[in-house]
């Protein structure tokens, strides 16, 4: 009874202590980043191009048939109502709302944020953080930082590409192939999708782009530096993110509503 | 630039350091001499590594202190021990190239970081550089191009970019043929000589460091085991030193790590 005791107050004891060096972790992120911005935009832009132009023919794709098979599915059961009209605005608003914004964020934990922590693991592993260092260079700044605000500007664009994209889609489908009326399907959703709707997929498509990016270099700059040390922590950021962001959207979606 | 006039520029006092129940150092006492080549010497495991990640803060003693020029480095806020650590040069065991760089531009690297030197004067600085460790046509190579002992050589002209007061050589002669070696034995000593600095060599290597240290320490069992010239240390008469030196199987230092009787582990009986 005492070792079960023991055992869990270390458990909440390791947990209080991991927890606060996140947060200490994410305040030392955020204390450099203006600087980092405003002297080395150029690192900054690499990032971005490395987790956001590199993600994007996965996006693209992704995009399109999510919103092609959204906009079979609204006009399938629609239509037994005789209101196939209203498709472009089911599949607008769960695109903009909640698809476009979770399903970007899912495949950009899983090829943006397993690059991050693998790299930064990587490079835990062979010493060149160390190296860093030892040049009075801080890693923290000069490769977690880029990193870290790269991920966070990047989310939000690939989310607004992968709705334009997925509605696109869905105007393949709908319009060219179920001759579903071409005025009809956009105007609907004109009149219907309001600013609001817009602004919920920002602000998830921001909260999901720093959960992610922060929880893919936390697992990289803290994973064993050692090559299963690596893979367990590409692993944890994948599985850890698609969690964070699930809860989120759920906590997001409560509060916007 | 040497700074300071004490002729020791580095001093380590009882030094003490665990990793986990693992005794690395207990009360080591080191003394590095400003202007020369120090070498540590001692068996695999002995924390010669952990010594030098101690002596640049990269670890923090449990107890002891480190001096450097009479600084206690343990006391130094991030934006002094960064100052500090720009009189360092740094060459570690695998080199530590940074991957996503060429040559050139990791060789560049800590210049483009601290410097405001335009192009034209950093393409000179590192051709220089990369021509001293015989890699100036590697330039525009990658690291995953680049064998061990080239990328431990571009290392070395990366920690010797930024003219430092302190060179720290972590196995600076692994996986180097006897060529580079016998070019790279040399440059460490040029440099010594020619700028003023304070080299600090880790190595296995008895009979190269020999060659090139002014004085060698010894040590084993988290001590000093024995220090002095290398000369001092080949005609000492301590066993250790003679096994360590002359590399006999036989003596203090135990080739196999502890582990139970080979012949009752092969016939199954020490889990019995």
């Amino acid at each position: 009874m005492r070792a079960l005791v023991r055992e869990i107050y270390i458990s909440i004891f390791e947990f209080v202590r991991t927890f606060g060096a996140f947060q200490l972790f994410f305040l030392r992120l955020l204390m450099h980043s203006p600087t980092l911005i405003v002297r080395r935009p150029g690192l900054v832009i690499k990032q971005i191009y490395n987790t956001g132009a590199l993600s994007l023919v996965i996006i693209m794709v992704c995009g399109f048939f999510v919103g092609g098979v959204l906009g079979l599915q609204a006009y399938a059961n629609l239509a037994k109502f005789n209101a196939e009209d209203s498709t472009g605005t089911v599949v607008a608003l769960a695109l903009i709302k909640e698809l476009g914004p979770v399903i970007t964020a899912l495949l950009f934990a899983g090829r943006a944020g397993t690059a991050l922590s693998s790299e930064i693991g990587l490079m835990k592993a062979t010493d060149q953080l160390s190296a860093m260092e030892m040049m009075a260079i801080n890693p923290v700044r000069r490769v977690l930082v880029p990193r870290f605000l790269g991920g966070v500007i990047a989310m939000p664009m690939l989310v607004a590409i992968f709705s334009c994209v997925g509605l696109f889609g869905a105007h393949v489908v709908v319009v060219e192939l179920l001759d579903v009326d071409v005025g009809a399907f956009w105007q609907q959703m004109r009149y219907s999708i309001e600013l609001i709707d817009i602004y919920e997929g920002i602000y998830k498509s921001i909260a999901f782009g720093i959960v992610i990016s922060l929880l893919a270099v936390w697992e990289g700059y803290n994973a064993i530096p050692t090559a299963e040390g690596v893979g367990r922590a590409t692993t944890r950021t994948v599985v850890i993110s698609a969690i964070a962001v699930l809860i989120l959207d759920f906590m997001i979606t409560a509060v916007m509503l | 630039m040497v700074s300071g006039d004490s002729e020791n520029l580095i001093e380590i006092r009882d030094l003490n350091y665990s990793r986990g129940a693992r005794v690395i150092f207990k009360g080591l006492n080191l003394t590095i001499k400003r202007g020369q080549i120090t070498a540590i010497m001692g068996p695999s495991g002995t924390g010669k590594t952990t010594l030098l990640r101690l002596i640049t803060r990269q670890l923090i003693p449990h107890r002891g202190t480190i001096l450097i020029d009479g600084v206690n480095i343990a006391s130094l806020n991030l934006t002094q021990l960064y100052k500090m650590r720009r009189r360092f040069g740094m060459l570690f065991q695998n080199g530590a190239l940074l991957t996503d760089l060429n040559v050139f531009e990791n060789v560049a690297f800590p210049l483009r970081e601290h410097t405001e030197l335009t192009n034209r004067l950093i393409r000179h600085v590192v051709l220089t550089k990369l021509h001293a460790v015989g890699l100036r046509g590697a330039a525009d190579m990658v690291p995953s191009e680049l064998s061990g002992g080239m990328a431990r050589r571009v290392a070395l002209a990366r920690a010797m970019v930024m003219d430092p007061d302190i060179l720290i050589y972590d196995e600076p002669f692994v996986g180097l043929d006897p060529i580079s070696m016998g070019v790279i034995v040399r440059l460490v000593r040029r440099m010594n000589d020619a700028l003023g600095i304070t080299s600090i060599v880790v190595s296995h290597d008895v009979a190269e460091v020999s060659t090139v240290a002014d004085c060698s320490y010894l040590i084993s069992g988290g001590k000093v085991a024995a220090s002095g010239s290398p000369d001092e240390l080949r005609t000492t008469k301590s066993k250790l030193v003679q096994q360590f030196m002359h590399g006999m199987a036989d003596g203090p230092v135990a080739f196999h790590y502890d582990a139970p009787d080979y012949a009752e582990q092969l016939l199954g009986r020490d889990s019995e």
